[in-house]
This record gives C-alpha cells, sequence and structure tokens, in this order.
C-alpha cells in the first residue's frame, strides 16, 4: 500500500500544488484544511469560508479526500496568547514561527499521524535531507526570494522527520504553472500576506479589539516633546514615526522611532533613516532552538544569521549560554527587532533560532523596549 | 473501494420510482400551472392529487398543505411570520434548546428584535420536561416550536403531551417533523399541531421541495410574497416536478412500509450495538435507544475524537457524521450533546451519529461495526505506544 501523506491544505496555490505533486508521486494523499481563527471574535471578515471553497475545489481536481479540522483553541493559546503577551511588553512577535511550532507541525502533526500519516505536508519553501547517522536538516528552498526557513527555524529534528516539501526545488513561477497548467482552482488566487489571522486589515485597528491602547508622549532622546502617538504597543522600532517632514536646525530628514519605554508610556524619536540609534553591533537572544541539538554553535564557522524574513544573511559569530545566545555581527545592522527571531544558517543549511530580548550597540543597550 | 452510507439523517437518496416521476415530469410538465391556457391546466389535477398525498400522510386537510422550498423555509415562515403577527396577544415564544438552527436561529433573531424567548433545557437524554414546558407557558405565550425528534439523537419530544395541554391555551403549536416524516405516523389533529415542517429529501425524494402544514385557522401573511401561487401563501412558480417527485417518495412511505422500515433499522440498530460491545468498543448511546427514530443511533466512542474517526471511516468507505455542521467544513461542538452533557465536553467529542436507510443491508451494518471496532482499537493501541 502506498504511503500516506495528510496535506495541510490553506486553499492557497502553494499548498494546493504540494497536494498535486505528492499525488503524481504516487502517495496515498489526505487534505486536510486547519481552521484555526474564529472570526466571529473579532470585526474580520471570514476568509475561512472562501478557503475551504477553495480546498475543496483543488482537492476534487486533484481527486483527493479532505476533511477539516478545528485548532481555533490552541491557536488562541499558544499563538495568540504568546502574540498579545509580546506587544504588552512592547515588543514585535513573530506569530508564524510560534504556529509552525506549536500548530502545524505540533498539533496537525499529532492529528495527521492519527489519520494514520506516515507524512505530512504544506506548502513551504524549504528543504531536508537526512543524514548518515538519521538526523534529519533543514535547508533553503531553491527559490531564495520565497525560502520560509526562516519562519521554520524554531522545529526540531522530531517535528521535521515526516515532512515533506515537495516545492523545495521549485521556484515560485514554475508553482504557479503547474499549478495553472493542471488547471486547479487556486492557479491566479492572490499570495495572502501579512499575519494570517490579520491578513489585509488595518493592523492598529485589529490590535486595538484586544490591547487598550494609551496615548502618550513622543519625544527625542534629548527629552525633546515632538508630539503624541497613540500607544506605543502600535510602533515597531525603525518605522517611520508618522511625524510631519520637517526638521529641526535645518535637519529636514524624516523621523524614525528609535526607542521604546513601555513602562512610562514614551515613545522616542530621531531623525535620519540611518540614526545611530537604531545600529547595533550585537544582540541578546532566548528560547534557542537548534533543529539538531547537538549542534555547536559556538564552534562552528561561517556562520549567518537574519533578523528579519527575507533579509539579506549576516555573517555572526555567537556565544551560547543554556537556551541563550549572544550575537555579534561586525557589520552594524539596523533596527533588529526585539521579538522577532535571530536565525541561524551556515551555507544552505538552516540550524535554528532565537528571540531576540536585547539589542546592543558597542556593549551599550539600546532602549528598544 | 465499497463505499456505505450511514448518513441518512444529512439526506437520503432518491428513490429510483421517485427519479423516473420527475424525469417524466421534466419533460411532459413544462407549462405553468398557474397559466390559463391549455399548458397550464394539464397539470392542475395532478398538483392536486400530489397535496392530497402529502395531506392524507399528516392527516391534514387538502387546503392545508403548502409546497415549500424544504423545512429550512417553512420553519423561517411559521416562526417570523407567527411571531410577528400575533405580537399584539403576546411576545413570548418558546422553543428548545436542541432545535435545528433553521429554527434555532429565527428564534435568537427574533429574541434580539425584542421577542421573550424560552428555550426549554434538555435532559441528558436529550428530552424536555413537560414539568418545564408548563412552567414556561404563560398567557402572553404565542407559538411554541419543538421538534418531533432530534435529528442528532433521533431522541423524541413529548408532542402529544404537548399538543394536549396547548388545546386550551392560546398558543399555536409548530411542529418540526423534517426527521420523523417518512418513519412515523404523524396525525396533526389527533396530535394537536398547527405548524408542520418537513423536507422531501430526507425520505428519499429530492432536495428542494418540502411541505408547510397550517391548521387552517392558524392565519399568518406569507414570507415571500410576489406571484398568487399556493393560495396566495407562498410566491414562486410551481415547482411540479419536485412537487410530483416528494409525492412519490411519500406514497413510497405509507403505513405498511413505514412499520417494514422501523422493525429492520430497530433490528440493524441492535445488531450494530451488540456487535460493538462484543467486538470490545467501550461506548454509551447518546439519547435514548428506545425513546428515539429508529434510523438514528448516536454513540459515544469512548476515548476516540469524533474528528480523527469520521476522517479514517471515511477512508475507508464508511460515511457517517458527528452530527452537526460546520463552518468552513470544520466541525463546532455540537450543540445538541453539549446542551445534554454539559459537563462532558470529551464525550461531546468523542460521539458519532449513525443514521440507516433503505438501501442499508444488514451486512453492511455488520461491515460497519467491524470498521468502527478496528478503527477504534487501531488508535488505542498507537496512542498505548506512545505513551509507553
Amino acid at each position: 500500500m502506498s504511503k500516506r501523506v495528510v496535506v495541510g491544505m490553506s486553499g492557497g496555490v502553494d499548498s494546493s500544488v504540494s497536494a498535486l505533486l505528492l499525488k503524481q508521486q504516487g502517495y496515498d494523499v489526505v487534505g486536510v484544511f486547519m481552521k484555526n481563527w474564529d472570526e466571529t471574535k473579532d470585526d474580520g471578515v471570514c476568509t475561512a469560508t472562501q478557503d475551504f471553497e477553495d480546498v475543496a475545489a483543488v482537492a476534487q481536481e486533484i481527486g483527493i479526500p479532505f476533511y477539516a479540522v478545528n485548532f481555533e483553541k490552541e491557536y488562541w493559546d499558544r499563538v495568540f496568547s504568546y502574540f498579545l503577551q509580546e506587544y504588552r511588553l512592547g515588543r514585535t512577535p513573530n506569530p508564524d514561527i510560534i504556529c509552525n511550532k506549536e500548530i502545524k507541525f505540533k498539533s496537525f502533526l499529532d492529528y495527521a499521524k492519527e489519520l494514520d500519516a506516515d507524512y505530512i505536508a504544506m506548502g513551504h519553501y524549504a528543504k531536508t535531507f537526512v543524514d548518515t547517522e538519521g538526523y534529519t536538516h533543514l535547508m533553503r528552498a531553491k527559490d531564495q526570494n520565497k525560502d520560509q526557513t526562516y519562519f521554520l527555524a524554531q522545529l526540531s529534528d522530531g517535528q521535521l522527520q515526516r515532512v515533506i516539501f515537495p516545492l523545495g526545488n521549485l521556484e515560485k513561477p514554475e508553482v504557479r504553472k503547474i499549478a495553472e497548467s493542471a488547471g486547479l482552482a487556486t492557479a491566479h488566487k492572490k499570495d495572502s500576506t501579512g499575519v494570517c489571522f490579520i491578513g489585509e486589515r488595518n493592523f492598529k485597528h485589529f490590535l486595538h479589539n484586544f490591547l487598550p491602547s494609551k496615548k502618550g508622549l513622543m519625544m527625542t532622546p534629548n527629552g525633546e516633546v515632538k508630539g503624541e502617538h497613540d500607544g506605543v504597543l502600535y510602533y515597531t522600532i525603525g518605522q517611520r514615526s508618522g511625524l510631519g517632514i520637517g526638521g529641526t536646525r535645518g535637519n529636514s530628514q524624516p523621523w524614525f522611532v528609535v526607542g521604546k519605554d513601555v513602562h512610562r508610556n514614551i515613545l522616542y524619536v530621531d531623525q535620519g533613516y540611518h540614526n545611530p540609534l537604531l545600529m547595533s553591533t550585537s544582540l541578546k537572544a532566548s528560547h534557542l532552538s537548534l533543529v539538531n541539538p547537538k549542534f555547536n554553535l559556538d564552534r562552528a564557522n561561517n556562520l549567518t544569521a537574519k533578523f528579519r524574513y527575507r533579509q539579506k544573511d549576516v555573517a555572526v559569530t555567537v556565544r551560547t549560554s543554556g537556551n541563550s545566545v549572544i550575537v555579534s555581527y561586525e557589520l552594524p545592522q539596523r533596527a533588529i527587532t526585539p521579538g522577532q527571531a535571530v536565525v541561524f544558517y551556515q551555507g544552505e543549511e538552516c540550524l535554528g533560532s532565537a528571540f531576540i530580548d536585547q539589542v546592543y550597540q558597542n556593549e551599550k543597550q539600546l532602549a528598544y523596549v | 473501494m465499497k463505499r456505505y452510507y450511514f448518513d441518512h439523517a444529512a439526506t437520503t437518496p432518491v428513490a429510483p420510482e421517485v427519479i423516473q416521476t420527475i424525469t417524466k415530469s421534466l419533460i411532459d410538465d413544462f407549462g405553468n400551472v398557474s397559466s390559463t391556457h391549455y399548458f397550464g391546466q394539464r397539470e392542475k389535477l395532478k398538483l392536486r392529487q400530489a397535496r392530497e398525498v402529502l395531506a392524507n400522510a399528516i392527516n391534514a386537510n387538502l387546503n392545508e398543505v403548502y409546497f415549500t422550498s424544504g423545512s429550512t423555509e417553512s420553519n423561517n415562515t411559521i416562526i417570523r411570520q407567527t411571531a410577528l403577527s400575533r405580537q399584539n396577544q403576546g411576545k413570548h415564544l418558546i422553543t428548545t434548546v436542541v432545535e435545528h438552527p433553521s429554527v434555532l436561529k429565527v428564534m435568537q433573531d427574533l429574541a434580539k428584535k425584542g421577542f421573550d424567548v424560552t428555550f426549554l433545557p434538555v435532559d441528558d437524554s436529550g428530552t424536555i420536561s413537560i414539568t418545564d414546558f408548563k412552567a414556561a407557558l404563560r398567557p402572553d405565550t404565542t407559538l411554541v416550536s419543538i421538534m418531533y425528534a432530534n435529528h442528532e439523537t433521533g431522541r423524541l419530544m413529548p408532542i402529544k403531551e404537548i399538543g394536549q395541554i396547548l388545546k386550551n391555551h392560546s398558543a399555536w403549536f409548530h411542529v418540526d417533523a423534517t426527521q420523523a416524516l417518512g418513519v412515523t405516523k404523524i396525525d396533526v389533529k389527533k396530535l394537536g399541531i398547527d405548524f408542520l415542517s418537513a423536507s422531501a429529501h430526507k425520505i428519499y425524494g429530492p432536495k428542494g421541495i418540502g411541505l408547510l402544514y397550517k391548521n387552517q385557522n392558524c392565519v399568518i401573511p406569507p414570507l415571500l410574497i410576489g406571484g398568487e401561487q399556493e393560495n396566495k401563501f407562498r410566491a414562486g412558480t410551481t415547482n411540479l416536478p419536485l412537487i410530483f417527485g416528494f409525492a412519490k417518495a411519500m406514497e413510497l412511505c405509507d403505513s405498511k412500509e413505514i412499520n417494514k422500515w422501523v422493525i429492520i433499522y430497530q433490528e440493524e440498530k441492535r445488531e450494530l450495538v451488540k456487535l460493538l460491545t462484543e467486538l470490545g468498543v467501550d461506548f454509551a448511546v447518546n439519547g435514548d435507544f428506545n425513546q428515539a427514530l429508529p434510523q438514528i443511533l448516536n454513540l459515544w466512542i469512548k476515548g476516540v475524537p469524533s474528528n480523527v474517526l469520521l476522517p479514517l471511516l471515511d477512508l475507508d468507505g464508511f460515511a457517517l457524521s458527528a452530527g452537526s455542521a460546520c463552518t468552513a467544513g470544520s466541525a463546532e461542538d455540537s450543540p445538541v450533546l453539549t446542551a445534554m452533557y454539559p459537563n462532558n465536553l470529551i464525550r461531546v467529542r468523542q460521539s458519532i451519529r449513525i443514521s440507516l436507510g433503505h438501501d442499508n443491508q444488514k451486512a453492511d451494518v455488520i461491515a460497519l461495526a467491524h470498521a468502527i471496532a478496528k478503527r477504534v482499537n487501531h488508535f488505542k493501541r498507537s496512542k498505548e505506544k506512545a505513551v509507553s
């Protein structure tokens, strides 16, 4: 009997093509739609119904059975609560990384196993290979522009063992082409953008439903009041502050968020995209998770890292201490944001990640949270 | 792979005689029965005869049976139009917490609009108590809407007793008999029912056609207005083929047939329960094995979530359901079972509904018992392995 793959189908083109390719390769493919968000909890437009319709259409086109599973409670408890808590702390969380760690590669994996799955798959752009000792390694996708290892970097070897990434060796345009020539209903569907449960909606408005905002002062690092902000939680380090152009003392550069004081509810702003207060040389991160727990980051050569999705790799050196790491980089980096992940690579391999807590400029901590 | 269908409470396959009737009508009866010319005239008698079949089936008068698109439309029409048209006499309505959404949501909507709605609770067997009902009934109650039997558990409601009590009360009595029609003899006069809803597709008829019985003394305005079809009570071009199909399906469920199927279903249910016990499946009946419609059996399969068991059984060729339908295809917790077992969410999530039909053979039921046992035992073994 052929091996069973339970494919997490979102109603998007990527997971549609994953399911199609696996079916063509002769697997016993079962599609499952994950419903992780109850849109009645906020004022959002429900895309889940349309997405499920798309899953149904594609599954019928491919000729596979499909079901739905509800992880709303798990998502709320393990992803959304974390998301809100991080914002409360003034950080900028990355819920997609936690969703992969806690829902897609945990709850969903467990569920798929209960459905007698030998493997699971979704629509991620990444690759894996198993070494001679039996360890699974996470590798960058062929399509460097779409590579999603950044979001998978909290997964362990155990979570990746039973995962197939059918899109790992494909470029996105090829994926669209495959969907088109197979006539899949999702071939021309727009890629989803942003955080999954917020979608295309106004982020500030969404957050406001869950976190009370407090207006406060916007000031320069020297204490000069420049205006009011709507709540420090709504701002991310390095973003345009929304202050009008028109500088002080003949400086016409735009204003950026260069720091937050959550306790005093102050937002620090200063001028210039490359403002020195935005430039760091090292960071401290915690919750280190390595795909292969035996890998020694401290002794590794040619380490690189990403501090945000789709950023170019930066050469780094790492000092670990338990689950914490200090990451140093020779080339100063702009606006590294607490709450985001620092993801480590060696060549094509994604080694693991940690969450950024503090950011330093030559030993001096920056006022980022 | 052989496919087994055990979800007849969701819908039934269409009987071959019904298909023939509809097909013939589609070919022969294209005319609009409201037209005054030959093509309109020629089917008027057949329409009357079809209405007669349905009226006789529930012991109603010919002028008390109206065709609708199905139970959802009938429920919406009866509840909303009664509540609104009688609001000068009272704004209190009574229903139960386990009604079909096409009743519940209308009631909830009316509650939002200022009506006082009592949602009667159910006991752990899934039925309401007459004591609760009597306590809820008030002089300003204008409508009581209670299902004949529940769609998830098959549990019967005390329709006769309620009809009796309401004989001396001005409130009208609506019964959603969607699951009961065709497997139970319903006599609206004897039971004191003022309004009744039913659908053809639960009795081997087509989808998209249903009936609304309305006691001729209970006057409510139509919900759909436009043309003067259905004695000005339901606008929309008369759907002759489906009406004829409905009547044919009803004819096939005459009282002799009903008794035959009741005996077969009960035997199949007993066989299933007996086999599951013998095969070591740990389960309990949700509801009441005897006080239920014969074709529905709702089981708590202890230790196995239905969101795992149902896909696995489907992949093995056995189609069943968890009862309640869905948002974006994923099952929500059944409101019916939640009302019955409010402190046992595990039970709610480990329950499945088996609903039998004409196409199920005894051998199919035996196969189902073995399929459930195989999956349950496999699931439990793999859980034990995971623990150790």
